[in-house]
């Protein structure tokens, strides 16, 4: 079954109570090796972000996933706001002017958010980034998709590898970002972006799923 | 109106701090700082960085320079949230060099394309000029040799010896003022001073060369303007660079 665009604003109240409810795990994963301002900045921004869905009601997917973008980038800070907001945004327009999303539609989406924050952030696969999550996410999806599913099992799926793949950046030596400072010292932990990821894509899919 | 800059940097008065030297090489250019969070933490604001950015273009575009990390994705999305993205570039350079050489390239009048090169050309250039020829080209081709200048206009070239009488030598300011001299002049210009040499569109080559008052410098010109551009240093250093 596809997804509306109230699908999408549930999805994002649903990541904004996931990101709320994990606010201080964020923060600890990021205390050892970032500046522990991780789960503040994403509860602060998908908060502002739950207060705009309140306030406006867009009509499409595409709508919804811009308003997303355009306050996560103005309220997250740090790194965070313009890599997730690059997410939303490239996943907005990848989503187009249709009401509803199907598989592949979903799997697009996430390819051309992932493909956002590759362009932003310039990391790669192993690099112990949100991309460790987000880049088996969307070959999941891909291969999902290919296979005519819907966009629930597509979300489901994604949300799955995402989060094998946040759990597999905790040997990792970090290559960008703040925790490459550290060097090898950031081995040993779990990538609070990675986490955040595999956390939101979990929480998408949840309500796609029950929505139904 | 010249190109403006944006310095986006973490700390507020980090960015005030380069804008201040900035503006000293540059007094016509629009530096405009866009540093720290609105609470006054350190970090990067989107809406700040973007406001900056209408800020400092006043029509000839705008070129972003930033610190560390963040900094940099604010500053891009900042420019691809513009209307016209092709307005602003952000600067591949270091901070406070590639400041202050963009302010002096938009003081010449460069377009954002040239401000934004100058600035980068900042990141490679030998400080101290101690590799003769190495500070003349901000692009030099990969696989050819950087002397491609040298020996087309050997024959051509012009020296002129002059004594710095003002106060400071060639520091900041007056490297600056010497650089924005020779905007517009079809001639490539070299500052000798003891084994050093410096290339004359680079403010950080020349203050590199330590040359102070009382010290004996030698002007190399080439080019087809080369006698004007040897002229107006002469001139400025007979002013004392307005010191």
């Amino acid at each position: 079954m596809p997804c509306t665009a109230q699908d999408v604003i549930a999805a994002l109240r649903a990541g904004a109570e996931t990101v709320t409810e994990h606010r201080d795990e964020l923060i600890r994963l990021d205390r050892a090796i970032g500046d522990a301002d991780h789960g503040e900045n994403m509860d602060r921004g998908f908060r502002a972000v739950v207060a705009q869905l309140d306030s406006a009601s867009p009509r499409t997917p595409s709508a919804v996933l811009k308003l997303a973008a355009t306050t996560l980038i103005s309220s997250v800070g740090g790194a965070s706001g313009p890599l997730y907001g690059t997410a939303f945004l490239r996943a907005a327009s990848a989503a187009g002017d249709v009401t509803e999303l199907d598989g592949r539609a979903v799997a697009d989406a996430l390819r051309a958010g992932m493909e956002g924050v590759t362009a932003r952030g310039k990391a790669v696969t192993g690099d112990k980034t949100m991309i460790d999550a987000l880049a088996p996410a969307v070959e999941a999806a891909k291969a999902s998709a290919d296979s005519d599913a819907t966009a629930a099992t597509v979300l489901a799926v994604a949300a799955d590898a995402a989060r094998t793949g946040a759990e597999a950046t905790e040997p990792m030596v970090a290559r960008k970002g703040r925790a490459s400072y550290l060097g090898e010292r950031s081995a040993g932990h779990l990538d609070p972006g990675a986490r955040s990821t595999a956390l939101l894509l979990a929480a998408f899919a949840d309500t796609v799923r029950t929505d139904r | 109106m010249s190109v403006g800059l944006v310095i986006v940097a973490h700390s507020g008065r980090l960015a005030e701090g380069v804008v201040e030297l900035a503006a000293q090489m540059a007094p016509e250019v629009r530096v405009v700082p866009a540093g720290g969070l609105p609470d006054g933490a350190t970090g990067t604001d989107f809406e700040t960085v973007s406001a900056a950015l209408s800020d400092a273009d006043s029509g000839s575009g705008a070129v972003l320079l930033y610190d560390l990390g963040s900094a940099q994705m604010t500053a891009e999305l900042a420019v691809e949230s513009l209307g016209d993205p092709s307005t602003a570039i952000v600067a591949d350079a270091p901070l406070v060099e590639g400041a202050v050489a963009a302010a002096v390239a938009a003081q010449g009048d460069s377009d954002v394309e040239a401000v934004a090169r100058a600035a980068a050309g900042a990141a490679s250039m030998e400080m101290a000029g101690a590799e003769p020829g190495s500070a003349a080209g901000a692009e030099p081709a990969p696989g050819q040799p950087a002397a491609a200048g040298e020996s087309a206009t050997a024959a051509a070239e012009i020296r002129e010896e002059l004594v710095l009488d003002n106060e400071i030598g060639l520091h900041a300011r007056p490297a600056a003022m010497l650089t924005r001299t020779l905007t517009g002049l079809d001639a490539t210009v070299t500052i000798v001073f003891g084994d050093k040499e410096a290339d004359a569109a680079s403010v950080l080559g020349l203050m590199g060369l330590g040359a102070r008052q009382g010290d004996r410098i030698t002007i190399r010109a080439s080019g087809r303007d080369a006698q004007q551009a040897v002229q107006r240093i002469l001139d400025l250093a007979a002013r004392d660079f307005d010191e």
